[in-house]
């Protein structure tokens, strides 16, 4: 039987991303070329043999369903286990993405789908976001949690040694003997940690259960200030901390650099092939066409476009065409947008089905890269 | 089971033996073409596209391969619960005993019962073994608009290798007055694509006539003349547009070139005629900062430093630095080393090809049991060849 079950949370901080989480939630957004955010974290899920996985949706969730349907390109479309959305009825709901203090009333949603929980059969569920981007085996964790006797272990990304410094909208946890969480700050604008919370939570289902039963019972509704953050001392909390490579999505311009990190070939693995496959929906794109004039260098080029013009270190989408001359350096191009003959791009991002007219010039910086929004004509 | 207007019949058991290594594992329909497909998505699409559902495909040499592709037909919207759906149907055994089918009737006649499952007004024969894109319904809907016994789809081919193909003799309003099998002296250019629709009970009639008598049970040299002889209705439908049978590994190849040109012969980029297949789970291709790709089609989870032109690149192919791909076919999960020069070659799958090696060219192979004439060399699946290994042109390995 299986000994894991998925819990993904889209109550998620895409602040720093309003024109574009407006038009769908942050693990909706195209990433990688050809895939969803939440396409990792199911995956993910996936490869650690989990079969029963439930999403709580937010915001404006149509893409997501249509990217998502019965599951089955995960295959989650099961008679036993399989896909479940639990729909949040709070009577309160916050409007996601807008001062988000990353404390949600998730707990709320959670609390109102308790059957569901309840009806599951699994000994653990993972809790978590759709934001990190990693390749990593839920089933590591499980024998860290047990080896530990944790109640709840945190899976964070240890910075200590590394250059990432932008922790803004973040988690931080610190961590004392043997990985034990000593302090968790949350969105701190300066934070005392380099250990950055990937907001994964394992823990046992029957006590995710009773949590959640008696800290709303008691007014609580953030799973994360009232279940965990409360109980930081009262429970065996832990920190596994995941030696792989993590993508964190908050802001364009982390949807930017992670997106370019992916042309290095070491992340590129890693990303794709470590832990298992990544899945996400099939289009039935043709190959990649490269036409007489292309030119292309060092770039990630998904199916079905057919290229013209000369690309450097960019990222293109499932459908996209570019014409004759055009030229786009640094830049990631969605699905089906069209880059007209002669226009040159650098440091751009351009949201599905934009047009982008012959001739034009559109320029940002690496730091500050100009979004284009979807279905745009330039 | 819900009455159906038209049940489509695939004959998918093609051997293909004049495709060397390509078909050494696989039924003809199942070998790869254009950079992701099998010969097979191409019928099934169309039939998807022309709102055929039920179909039955008709397998026999090598079926595992296409047993598990084909599965319950998901990749083509094909996995119906209350309407039709795609049926795999191997032969088997009968209380007489299992035999082969013994000719392309024979085939359908097998198989009646299935399609007496559906009490079709209509029964569709294709073949599994063309490459091209055809509204099947267009077909259907001349035939009834004609009022005919049956249609055979044709295609104006070169007067000089009309003696290559069956060729319809047709008179006025394209009323099929005789059927010549490959004539030495044809007296027309319509040449048959084997494509056929039939009024059932016309159809059920025949085969089970076909079955008692001593013949070779193939349409084109039986049941069709046979139709022709009783004065039946037959009528010839224009085809116009790109229509190949990739019956030998030069024609193979050609195909595959088809695909590649700025403006291609056959195009599968038309989103309205979508070409559907399994699709791998491989993420983008990447093509490095070293690379030089041009006048080619490539597909998910390649890993390109090298040069490639004019060439057709399969998922999850490497090429290494330095490597030189030109006027190629390199098939799924090949890796091919650094400066490694491959011309004019199929390279199958899962091959290795290590550095310095040089596959194909201008140089022909003196004339030895592994060589022939087409100018293309051909390796075969799961190979390694050694690093600074040189294969010369019409070798098949």
């Amino acid at each position: 039987m299986d000994l894991i079950m998925g819990l993904i949370d889209l109550n998620e901080n895409c602040n720093e991303m309003l024109e574009m989480a407006r038009l769908r939630p942050l693990a909706a957004f195209p990433f990688a070329g050809r895939y969803r955010l939440i396409d990792f974290v199911l995956s993910n899920m996936i490869n650690s043999g989990v079969s029963n996985v439930a999403i709580l949706p937010k915001g404006n969730y149509r893409s997501l369903m249509d990217h998502l349907r019965s599951g089955k390109e995960w295959d989650l479309a099961r008679k036993k286990d399989g896909l479940f959305f639990l729909f949040s009825n709070d009577n309160e709901p916050e409007v996601v993405g807008y001062n988000w203090s990353g404390f949600s009333r998730n707990l709320i949603d959670l609390h109102n789908n308790l059957d569901y929980l309840r009806r599951s059969s699994q000994k653990y569920v993972v809790v978590t976001g759709s934001s990190m981007v990693c390749n990593l085996d839920y089933r590591d964790v499980a024998d860290f949690h047990a080896e530990r006797k944790a109640d709840i272990t945190i899976i964070y990304k240890d910075y200590e040694d590394a250059e990432e410094q932008d922790f803004s909208g973040a988690t931080m946890i610190e961590t004392g003997d043997r990985g034990r969480v000593m302090d968790m700050e949350v969105l701190p604008v300066k934070p005392r940690s380099k250990k950055l919370s990937m907001t994964m939570y394992f823990l046992e289902r029957q006590l995710l259960i009773d949590l959640i039963d008696i800290t709303v019972s008691r007014g609580g509704t953030s799973l994360l200030r009232d279940c965990f953050l409360k109980n930081l001392y009262n429970l065996k909390i832990y920190g596994y901390s995941f030696p792989g490579y993590v993508a964190r999505i908050h802001s364009y311009e982390s949807y930017f650099k992670r997106s370019m990190e992916l042309l290095q070939p070491e992340v590129y693995q890693e990303l794709f092939f470590q832990n298992g496959s990544i899945y996400t929906k099939v289009k039935d794109e043709p190959p990649t066409k490269y036409l007489k004039d292309s030119k292309v260098q060092g770039c990630l080029v998904a199916n079905g476009s057919i290229i013209g013009g000369k690309i450097k270190n960019s990222i293109m989408f499932r459908g996209t065409r570019v014409d004759k001359d055009a030229k786009i350096t640094n830049s990631i191009v969605m699905q089906k947008t069209v880059i007209g003959a002669g226009a040159i791009l650098e440091n751009v991002i351009c949201d599905k089905d934009v047009i982008i007219t012959a001739g034009k010039k559109l320029k940002g910086d690496p730091n500050h890269p100009i979004i284009i929004g979807k279905g745009s004509v330039i | 089971m819900r009455i159906k207007d038209c049940v489509a019949m695939i004959l998918a058991g093609g051997q293909g033996t004049r495709l060397a290594s390509l078909t050494k594992k696989l039924a003809k329909p199942a070998v790869p073409f254009g950079g992701k497909y099998r010969i097979i998505d191409f019928p099934l699409s169309n039939c998807r596209n022309s709102d055929i559902d039920t179909i039955g495909v008709l397998t026999q040499y090598q079926p595992l391969a296409l047993h598990s592709y084909i599965g319950i037909g998901s990749a083509w919207d094909l996995d119906r619960r209350h309407a039709g759906g795609v049926y795999v149907l191997p032969p088997y055994s009968q209380e007489k005993g299992a035999e082969w089918y013994k000719g392309t009737a024979d085939a359908i006649y097998q198989n009646l019962n299935f399609i007496s499952l559906f009490e079709p007004e209509h029964v569709l024969v294709l073949s599994g073994d063309h490459i091209y894109k055809m509204d099947y319904a267009k077909m259907i809907q001349y035939h009834t608009s004609k009022n005919a016994d049956a249609t055979i789809a044709v295609i104006e081919v070169p007067w000089d290798e009309a003696s290559r193909f069956g060729i319809m003799n047709t008179g006025k309003n394209d009323v099929i007055k005789e059927f010549d099998e490959k004539p030495k002296n044809p007296k027309n250019n319509l040449a048959s694509m084997g494509i056929y629709v039939f009024n059932w009970r016309i159809l059920k009639k025949y085969l089970e006539e076909d079955a008692k008598a001593d013949s070779s049970h193939d349409f084109g040299k039986d049941i069709i003349p046979k139709m022709l002889n009783d004065g039946l209705k037959l009528y010839a439908h224009r085809f116009e547009g790109y229509w190949k049978d990739v019956g030998t590994v030069e024609s193979y190849w050609q195909a595959s070139m088809d695909l590649v040109g700025d403006v291609p012969e056959f195009d599968i980029y038309d989103p309205s005629w979508r070409i559907y297949s399994v699709n791998p789970t491989q993420p983008p291709q990447y093509i490095a900062e070293t690379a030089k790709v041009k006048c080619s089609i490539v597909s998910e989870g390649c890993r390109i430093f090298g040069e490639v032109e004019n060439s057709v690149i399969f998922p999850g192919v490497y090429i290494g630095p330095g490597a030189v791909i030109k006027d190629s076919i390199v098939m799924p999960y090949v890796a091919i080393g650094s400066d490694s020069v491959i011309q004019k070659s199929i390279i199958g799958r899962k091959t290795v090809i290590e550095n310095g090696s040089r596959i194909g060219g201008t140089e022909s192979q003196n004339v030895g049991t592994n060589t022939w004439f087409s100018g293309i060399t051909l390796i075969g699946d799961n190979l390694i060849i050694n690093s600074s290994t040189k294969i010369r042109r019409n070798v098949l390995l």
